[in-house]
């Protein structure tokens, strides 16, 4: 399940744990991507508060925890390669947390209401 | 602008053992020199021989001559850069910066004996509180971002004379703001908290009073904002701000369309900053130095960074003043501390003062209206063509949203490209972050009429192009030098001196 949220980042669940990402539109929007700011391993984040930051050619943006909880994994391989996110947004996420309460998922879009959000 | 040559970089021309120049042996040995006293630490002398291009001198000219017609400046062509204020330097600013009393005077020269560049420090800091509404200014700040730190600064000393310094940290800024505002605030050890703009660019007062309490060390404020669009609420939220214990902090970047019109201290800002190298003429970036003059309101002059220049009509004992004691430089214990160890760009004091002393108040207030008046000339004449994301009445700029037409995927970053063919500068894009395709355009008061029009005429052409020859604006420019730099691999990999050059 892909759920987004209005700052366009993404978070796929699996199971207890979710995969947050930005959003392919965001992506677009930013254009390439040269260097993306991303939490430790262990930080706990709050959602809606922001726990990282993505530098393209055109703009530096935060990047807004669409849930709580505790970072899991961190993707490595954005430091050496940021451009990743432009190859494909949705396969390179950045971080993985645990989903400390399920009920924050309720405020999320599903991909048809995002693709409408991003339309209007 | 020279479109064709591209020179080499002239390390590339260098040649081992080539010299334009042969000095004379030095007669001096090294035994006869003082330094041997106190010899320069093994760990600090030069392990390699110095790496200097070796050019013979024909082939220095012509290099650095070709490489000047490369670049593009106001003296070259129109310079519409957003929130930039890119207008004409006067020559008679040069004229007079460079007069050889002003420019052989060193920054060490006693106070008697440089009474004249004192006298033009005071009297250019005084014009500008005529202008700003404010009690007295400091021209030390190097640059803008530093008149921002200073400015901050001034708000942090005067909230820790208060008692309060610990508490007060919170520095509200608008999310249409320039990115130096929460970078001076993050430098200055501040928190930045943002303050969402209202869909037509101006600042939700809504939104901004759940963020005032008596942690709210100030508010930073550009007005007009980025968008060109003048903060009518202005004396509200002040109101709000100054109720809750905090002060107003007005960035002057945009100050150009208001001069003469209205002053950011009637507005209700306790503390400002202005650009002289923008709104008051003097160079930008490398043709720079900068300078950003601090101005305060009453009860604040005290914390103004040090060194200050007073004018006096009795001398500390008691006697009248003459003409080698009228101004002093002064270094007070309750200020801020110091931003510079002189009194700033003094040269660039010396344009700005210079433009404004040529204009003259009457000129001054024409200035800001032609600005506002060319920039709308623009707007509306291009508004068929080019998405205008805010109706109303902007300033001395505007922003437009990309093309209307978005259909053929011909971007704002295609069209700032194709603008270069036409030989113009590119307009400011992708900023302000509150539009997708930020276009943001500020001709300033100094263009005339036949100018903005062959402009809009190109904007109408790319417009155009746009629609019958897409591929030709995607892959702009084709009349410059060289063409698409890959920025994103500048960013990731730089390249920065002749030495990261691959062999």
């Amino acid at each position: 399940m892909i759920l987004y949220s209005k700052t366009h980042e993404y978070i796929r669940v699996e199971g207890e744990k979710g995969y947050i990402g930005i959003s392919d539109y965001a992506q677009k929007q930013l254009g390439n991507v040269v260097y993306v700011d991303m939490p430790d391993l262990g930080d706990e984040l709050e959602k809606g508060e922001d726990f990282g930051a993505i530098e393209s050619v055109k703009a530096a943006s935060d990047l807004i925890s669409p849930v709580s909880g505790e970072v899991v994994e961190v993707n490595d391989a954005l430091s050496e390669n940021p451009r990743l996110i432009n190859a494909d947004a949705m396969a390179n996420w950045i971080i993985a947390v645990t989903i400390n309460d399920p009920s924050e998922l309720e405020d999320l879009m599903d991909q048809a209401a995002y693709d409408a959000f991003i339309a209007g | 602008m020279n479109r064709k040559v591209y020179g080499k970089l002239i390390f590339e021309l260098s040649r081992e053992g080539r010299r334009g120049y042969a000095t004379p042996k030095s007669g001096i040995s090294p035994e006869d020199v003082s330094i041997k006293q106190t010899p320069i630490p093994s760990s600090m002398t030069r392990k390699s021989s110095l790496s200097l291009p070796e050019v013979d001198e024909p082939t220095v000219v012509r290099h650095y001559n070709n490489m000047s017609t490369n670049n593009f400046g106001v003296d070259t062509g129109f310079y519409p850069l957003g929130s930039c204020t890119m207008k004409y330097n006067p020559k008679i600013n040069e004229e007079m910066a460079s007069h050889r009393l002003f420019a052989g005077l060193h920054p060490s020269t006693p106070a008697f004996a440089a009474q004249g560049a004192l006298e033009l420090y005071w009297t250019l800091q005084k014009a500008l509180c005529e202008i700003g509404g404010m009690e007295e200014f400091t021209l030390n700040p190097f640059a803008g971002a530093q008149g921002e730190l200073t400015g901050l600064m001034v708000i942090r000393t005067y909230h820790a004379s208060r008692g309060e310094g610990e508490k007060r940290r919170k520095v509200i800024i608008p999310d249409s703001a320039h990115g130096t505002n929460p970078a001076s605030a993050a430098v200055c050890g501040l928190e930045v908290v943002e303050v969402k703009s209202r869909p037509d660019g101006t600042v939700d007062v809504a939104d901004l009073k759940p963020l005032l309490d008596d942690t709210v060390a100030a508010m930073m404020l550009t007005n007009p904002n980025t968008l060109g669009i003048f903060e009518k609420e202005i004396p509200a939220i002040s109101a709000l701000v100054h109720e809750a214990g905090g002060l107003m902090y007005y960035d002057g970047a945009n100050l150009n369309p208001l001069l003469g019109v209205a002053r950011p201290g009637d507005m209700g800002f306790d503390v400002m900053h202005v650009n002289l190298h923008k709104t008051f003429s003097t160079p930008h970036g490398g043709g720079g130095p900068g300078s950003g003059p601090v101005g305060v309101r009453k009860g604040l002059e005290k914390f103004l960074p040090n060194p200050k220049v007073v004018r006096r009509t009795v001398t500390p004992d008691g006697f009248p003043v003459n003409e080698t004691n009228r101004y002093a430089v002064e270094y007070s214990p309750v200020a801020l501390g110091s931003v510079s160890a002189t009194l700033g760009n003094f040269a660039v004091q010396a344009r700005a003062l210079a433009y404004i002393l040529t204009l003259g108040s009457d000129g001054l207030m024409e200035a800001g209206k032609l600005a506002t008046l060319n920039a709308t000339y623009i707007k509306e004449s291009l508004k068929d063509l080019y998405l205008l994301p805010i109706e109303g009445l902007s300033k001395h700029e505007f922003v437009f949203d990309g093309l209307r037409d978005k259909s053929t995927g011909v971007t704002t970053l295609n069209i700032a490209k194709r603008l270069l063919d036409h030989g113009y500068h590119a307009p400011t894009i992708y900023f302000p972050l509150l539009f997708h395709e930020s276009l943001m355009i500020e001709p300033t008061e100094t263009e005339s009429r036949e100018t903005l029009d062959e402009f809009i005429a190109a904007m109408r052409e790319i417009a155009r192009e746009a629609i019958e020859d897409p591929e030709t604006v995607k892959t702009a420019p084709h009349l410059t030098p060289v063409t698409r730099p890959d920025d994103t691999t500048a960013a990731l990999n730089p390249v920065l001196t002749f030495d990261n050059l691959e062999p």
